[in-house]
């Protein structure tokens, strides 16, 4: 396979993906804020509240439709780029996307629509139930999204037919309940609730700083910091879980982010600081914290965690028991449908059949792994470690990002619970400056989960360069700058109308939005500026 | 797990079958109003109120209507791997155009009334006549080069090489088809422009929806001719084994003149898919004339639906024949999906489908009635 092809394709998953995912959590975040809002405009029945609704609707609305341009391209992606993926793998990944269509982007995206029409045409009650089923369908969509994503990180209940030469369900039980997939939904959710928050907060903030909109800005505040205090709690938490789902599942992808060449005595140091140096094997200037690795990982004192040179090793064992296997699978293939398979085949391949991914790591090197030499099945070892820097400092970014929430909201939620929320100026300017970082934390994490998992697409299964459509290089250059050009145009135009709504604040929006026109007749549009008693 | 051995394989392959044509119907005919809306966007709206009246019109349900297309994707994925996997890599450069409309559609939706400039909506207008028209005509030239067969082959690993360039998808026959696609998608719009709209919209659209039901008949007519004249079908040469592992090489197939319409002559009863096909659009023309915009919109609708049945009917069961190698060709009995997998999606369909059905039918219900010009104008209950 040309590595060419391969280095593109990666690039323009990664490029969309990243892109996809800028909108993906605020969307998810949002919804639930908006849901809440709406809640309380029902339960007390103060307009303020329903400002509040409309007015972060309408950002919620340029965000949504981002999202929903950019997810149609990840749903095509996969055949356009990854055929041989889609081929090997779709019997089990097709199925959560489907399901993800038919159970939650339906729901969300049909009562979308209704959320920003429907304030004249539905009671406030039905109102407040699309508004919660718009937030359900986003939620749910997450749910079957990680489903999907956490099968390719810990590929259970499937096996191989060499009939069909591809993955097939043998348990779709085991898929659903993929402890994996578990943890990242509810790590992947309470990260979009946290950059939801923040956004919330940020922009409140401005406004406070202002003195615009005091009434709404400090009740969305209120909102954004309890909100957000408890989605940063429970991203930690189930973070920590992802970490302790590594070290049973993607004991390399743990030993990568935390730069850990040589297995550790247990409990292992964490490092907190330092520079990984895959050439040499080290970290340079390397600042450990005893025993804190181990406790995270393992959950124990005494239990070791292997680190790379050891994965290394064991890797190579496992070639060699994929060669056999991938062996036992060409004498299966190769007897007529319908004719019986030779037991002794059969046997081997039962044995060995899951280190036959491992044999698909020398593809790179060699036409037939069973002609490898011992050269390649060292270097094919080698290719299992991922890029140790990059991950080691995308983890600390999310991880420090992630504290930061955690205080910032915390902050934010004593001064609200104090009624002090506009004292401190300076407080208000970091939560402004505070915008953009969660995206920068989510960011980091997709990099930490995908970059993580590499050389695999299917961790154990099918190596990334296997994977691939044979497209030519010419034509991959052109969709990536295709879509790089389209993307960052509608980043700019998204960022103006945003910038613009949040400038023009919800007085524009529920009383004047029409400027040019003279008006024979004021509405009855109920105004912020109107004292409120709450 | 037994409990999917109640149906078999066979059963559930047809099953898939018949629901990936109701996915591509559902698509085709509730976002393929909104792709026709677009189309007509520029000449069915002269002024910016029109235009805002018409954009207002698909506004609230094309979200949800576009999730066909999403969920068709999907459900391609779940349910025809190979299908998915041979179809969106092979026309790779035409899934990407198509994708470019598909992203900048919802975009200019959002954007186009968020700035008063005459000239920053004009841009948004024309986007959105593009990302209207283009998908519909690749739609359309995909499916006349299905038709043809299209030059794939697999490897002994079951790897996928398409050694077709984007512009031989653009053959006379191809482009015939993709011009059907074009015309009737127009004809539905402009039923749908009629049935949200009155005045000189309402005017317009009927005048434009009319030369479009009659082109969507000729162009549907000359297609069929072509096609029986000009194009050879496929058919499987080897015994037909319905319960066999997915393996498209286990067969032989080869290319055969007038095989496309062998089910017609074996099943005269399929005739009728293409006879609606036909008829449908004549029936919606009397009703736009008739100033029965419900109706007519039934009425086109009933012949999207006829014109993709007729297409799946000639084709069964041939999925995606090969013109390269025709033993690759996916048929209904060798690109499915395992017997577990197509039993599971069978069942979460049957539970979420009549949902969705249902609840979108509550939404279009809410949303009932003609779009309010002077409330547009003085933005109540309108987002765009």
């Amino acid at each position: 396979m040309d590595f060419d092809i391969v280095a593109l394709s990666r690039l323009q998953f990664a490029l969309t993906a990243l892109y996809h995912f800028l909108f993906v959590p605020l969307t998810i975040g949002l919804s639930i804020i908006l849901a809440i809002m709406e809640t309380v405009y029902v339960m007390t029945g103060r307009t303020i509240w329903r400002d509040m609704v409309k007015f972060w609707g309408v950002l919620f609305g340029i965000n949504f439709a981002m999202g929903v341009a950019t997810g149609i391209v990840m749903e095509f992606q996969f055949g356009m780029n990854w055929s041989y993926y889609s081929h090997y793998v779709g019997d089990i990944f097709g199925a959560p996307l489907a399901i993800e269509g038919l159970m939650a982007f339906f729901l969300e995206a049909t009562f979308v629509g209704l959320f920003f029409f429907g304030w004249d045409k539905l009671s406030k009650r039905a109102h407040l139930v699309v508004t919660w089923l718009v937030a359900l369908g986003s939620n749910l969509s997450a749910l079957w999204i990680l489903i999907a994503n956490g099968w390719m990180q810990n590929p259970v209940g499937a096996a191989l037919n060499p009939q069909t030469m591809r993955m097939e369900v043998t348990d779709f039980g085991a898929v659903l309940t993929n402890p994996v997939a578990q943890a990242k939904f509810v790590h992947t959710v309470s990260a979009g609730y946290t950059v939801a928050a923040i956004f919330v907060l940020g922009i409140s903030a401005w406004y406070l700083l202002k003195g615009r909109h005091v009434a709404l800005a400090k009740r969305s505040m209120t909102v954004a910091a309890a909100f957000g205090l408890a989605a940063s709690l429970s991203v930690a938490v189930l973070g920590d879980e992802s970490g302790y789902q590594s070290s049973e599942h993607q004991k390399m992808k743990l030993a990568a982010i935390e730069a850990m060449w040589e297995t550790e005595p247990a409990p292992a140091a964490f490092t907190a600081f330092g520079f990984p140096d895959q050439q040499a094997r080290e970290t340079h200037y390397a600042l450990h914290i005893p025993m804190v690795m181990g406790l995270i990982g393992t959950r124990s004192l005494n239990t070791e965690i292997p680190g790379i040179a050891q994965l290394v090793r064991k890797g190579e064992d496992t070639i060699r028991d994929g060669v056999v296997a991938y062996d036992a699978l060409q004498t299966i293939r190769a007897v007529a449908p319908g004719s019986p398979v030779p037991a002794a085949a059969k046997a081997v391949f039962e044995e060995k059949g899951q280190a036959l991914g491992y044999a698909l790591l020398l593809k790179r090197y060699v036409d037939d792994p069973r002609q490898a030499t011992p050269a390649q099945i060292h270097q094919a070892a080698l290719d299992t470690v991922p890029p140790v820097a990059p991950l080691f400092w995308s983890f600390r970014v999310m991880v420090g990002l992630g504290i930061f929430f955690i205080a910032l909201t915390a902050t934010f939620f004593v001064l609200s619970v104090r009624r002090t929320l506009d004292r401190h100026r300076w407080l208000l300017k970091v939560a402004v400056l505070a915008i953009p970082l969660p995206w920068v934390a989510v960011e980091a994490g997709w990099i930490v989960a995908e970059l993580g998992r590499q050389p695999w697409v299917i961790e154990g299964v099918l190596p990334t360069a296997m994977a691939v459509s044979h497209l030519g290089v010419a034509t991959l250059l052109a969709t990536i700058a295709g879509f790089a050009a389209i993307y960052t145009v509608l980043l700019v135009i998204e960022m103006k109308l945003m910038l613009k709504a949040i400038r023009q604040g919800p007085e524009e929006f529920t009383v004047a939005a029409v400027p040019a026109a003279p008006k024979g007749r004021t509405h009855a549009a109920p105004s912020v500026n109107q004292p409120q008693s709450a | 797990m037994i409990l999917h051995e109640l149906l078999s394989y066979e059963t559930l392959r047809l099953v898939w079958w018949v629901l990936l044509g109701v996915l591509l119907i559902g698509f085709a005919v509730t976002d393929g109003f909104d792709l026709g809306t677009g189309i007509l966007l520029p000449f069915a709206g002269k002024t910016d109120l029109e235009r805002r009246v018409i954009i207002n019109s698909i506004g609230p349900v094309w979200e949800g209507n576009q999730v066909w297309l999403i969920l068709g994707g999907g459900a391609i994925f779940a349910a025809w791997p190979q299908l998915y996997a041979v179809s969106f890599s092979g026309f790779y450069l035409a899934m990407f155009v198509i994708l470019t409309g598909l992203i900048l559609r919802p975009v200019a939706f959002k954007f186009r009334s968020k700035r008063e400039d005459p000239r920053w909506r004009a841009r948004w207008d024309w986007v959105l006549f593009f990302s209207g028209v283009v998908p519909a005509l690749i739609f359309g030239v995909a499916v006349g080069n299905v038709l043809l067969g299209v030059p794939f082959r697999f490897t002994y690993d079951m790897h996928i090489l398409y050694e077709g360039t984007f512009f031989g998808l653009l053959n006379p026959f191809a482009l015939l088809c993709g011009l059907v696609s074009v015309a009737m998608l127009v004809m539905h719009g402009a039923a749908w422009l009629q049935l949200k709209t009155d005045g000189d919209v309402a005017d317009r659209a009927r005048r434009y929806g009319s030369v479009a039901a009659v082109a969507t008949v000729v162009l549907y007519a000359a297609a069929g001719v072509a096609l029986w004249q000009a194009v050879d079908g496929y058919r499987i040469t080897s015994a037909i084994v319905t319960e066999g592992p997915s393996n498209p090489l286990f067969k032989t197939a080869q290319a055969a003149t007038g095989a496309w319409f062998a089910n017609f002559e074996n099943h005269p009863w399929t005739w009728a898919a293409p006879a609606l096909g036909l008829a449908a659009p004549l029936l919606a023309l009397a009703l736009m004339r008739a100033r029965r915009g419900g109706l007519a919109l039934l009425a086109s609708g009933a012949a999207i639906a006829g014109i993709i049945l007729g297409v799946g009917a000639a084709m069964f069961p041939f999925i995606l024949p090969s013109s390269l190698d025709p033993r690759a060709s996916l048929t209904v009995w060798d690109s499915s999906s395992s017997h577990l997998t197509l039993f599971i999606m069978l069942v979460v369909s049957s539970v979420f489908i009549p949902l969705i059905v249902a609840y979108t039918s509550w939404v279009y219900k809410v949303l009932w009635g003609k779009v309010d010009g002077e409330a547009i104008a003085d933005h109540r209950g309108h987002a765009y």
